[in-house]
């Protein structure tokens, strides 16, 4: 139950775009298309759920017995994710080419994602276990999934509007994306933890 | 120091760990890549200009094995990178006959011919200023402010302002990437053959009634050159004259007949064009 009240409160209250402003990259740079983005928000679940269990791995084996993890949990970190993103870009080149073309550069962008970094660095912070820590990733990447796919589906809407001319592009894309963050602070209070 | 050397070890674990997982990764989705890409890409310029409209020459590579574009499709590069690329892709130099495009500012209304509306103190950029009131100081919406965004996206410096305030490109300087011709929110600067010389410079599609009241070298479609030419190479659409360059011998009979001089041509290099 408590699992499942945290899956919720990441998905939709503490969504890790919309309220702790992370990983708002791709968030702008790869909403033009649903699917587009809906892969990538998949590309990135994958990536942060198994990123969650690394780095918890890797914080409770390595970096805390020694008393590291004040210093190394930065560039430790960076090193599982990296590598986990390295082998989804192979994995997606190999299955998906198109998908791959699509997603461009973000995709190894995804290495320097604040929200995958966050997310480590927030799940050692708050002390989870190894399930608490898995389901937190998986959440945080559920709740990225949905905010990029909305914000795309507004975009693709969006398109058709008649923006006036110096809204175009960049900055109607910034108004929208604060007024869905305005739309997701109604969450809070759904649930009191 | 104990702690250094654990740090030290334990990282280097990770990342042998890591390298080795990626390894053998790498190895399971291991992809067959066309021998030719890697082929193309080395005798392309390999400057990553994004002047052929893919990103970058690995792309254009890649999309001239699957036959998506042409092998001269890299306007950098000459007639002699396209033969090497034709070599490779087993096609024999017929097809890429294609000659080097170069940029135009299609505009001669400097300062004297096309008087500004007002005066503009704001930034010094065409975006900006083509967003003020009737589409930017300058007395025709359709003319080169000479803010020079152009030139500064130009690689190859290829681009000057001259002292009437209209951009002007230098064709010998000029590797046709097209930088210019996305850069400029007149949508002015159009590619020509590197070859050719009589260019109509002008393209405001208003009705001569207009463009005679705004700029003194603006096309005002009266169609003297389309008649005086000899070779239907020259034609008005939408109010403005456009030279048809498969067909202009450069006779240079319209540049005489233009009653504005709005086409561009030189008059003494009159070819010796069968009439």
């Amino acid at each position: 139950m408590e699992l499942l009240l945290l899956f919720i409160s990441t998905v939709l209250i503490n969504n890790f775009v919309l309220s702790r402003f992370l990983g708002i990259c791709p968030f702008l740079g790869v909403s033009k298309r649903i699917e587009v983005a809906f892969s990538m928000g998949l590309a990135a679940t994958f990536v942060m759920t198994l990123s969650a269990i690394a780095t918890w791995l890797i914080q409770h084996y390595i970096l805390m017995p020694f008393g590291m993890e004040r210093f190394l949990q930065y560039g430790a970190f960076i090193l599982v994710i990296a590598s986990l993103v390295q082998f989804v870009e192979m994995f997606l080149k190999k299955t998906s080419p198109a998908l791959y073309q699509s997603l461009g550069i973000f995709l190894p962008l995804i290495t320097t994602n604040c929200a995958i970094l966050g997310l480590a660095l927030l799940s050692a912070l708050n002390g989870y276990d190894l399930v608490t820590s898995t389901v937190f990733g998986f959440g945080a990447g559920i709740g990225f999934t949905l905010a990029i796919s909305l914000m795309a589906g507004i975009r693709e809407n969006m398109e058709f509007g008649d923006v006036p001319e110096p809204f175009k592009g960049i900055p109607i894309t910034l108004i929208t994306a604060a007024i869905m963050s305005m739309a997701f602070m109604g969450f809070s209070g759904l649930i009191s933890m | 120091m104990n702690t250094i050397l654990i740090a030290v070890i334990s990282m280097g674990a990770i990342g042998v760990f890591f390298a080795g997982f990626l390894a053998f990764a790498s190895k399971k989705f291991a992809i067959e890549e066309d021998p030719r890409i890697a082929k193309i890409l080395e005798v392309l310029p390999g400057a990553n200009c994004g002047g052929c409209g893919f990103p970058g020459c690995s792309n254009f590579a890649a999309a001239v094995v699957a036959g998506d574009v042409e092998c001269n499709g890299c306007p950098v590069g000459t007639a002699d990178v396209a033969a090497k690329v034709a070599e490779i892709m087993g096609k024999d130099g017929a097809d890429i006959s294609a000659e080097k495009l170069v940029a135009k500012v299609m505009c001669g209304g400097d300062s004297g011919k096309c008087e500004n509306k007002y005066r503009y103190v704001g930034v010094e950029d065409c975006a900006a200023a083509a967003r003020m009131a009737g589409g930017g100081p300058k007395g025709c919406q359709y003319g080169c402010m000479g803010f020079g965004s152009c030139v500064r996206v130009c690689p190859t410096d290829a681009i000057t302002i001259t002292d009437g305030g209209i951009a002007v490109v230098d064709k010998e300087k000029c590797i046709g990437c097209k930088k210019c011709v996305a850069a400029c929110p007149k949508n002015i600067i159009k590619m020509v053959p590197y070859s050719k010389e009589v260019h109509v410079l002008c393209s405001s599609p208003e009705p001569g009634k207009i463009v005679n009241k705004t700029c003194k070298a603006g096309c005002i479609a009266c169609k003297k050159c389309e008649k005086v030419c000899n070779f239907d190479a020259i034609h008005v659409e939408n109010n403005l004259a456009a030279v048809d360059y498969d067909k202009c011998t450069e006779c240079m009979e319209c540049v005489k007949a233009c009653p504005k001089k709005c086409i561009e041509g030189d008059l003494e290099k009159v070819a010796a064009a069968a009439v």
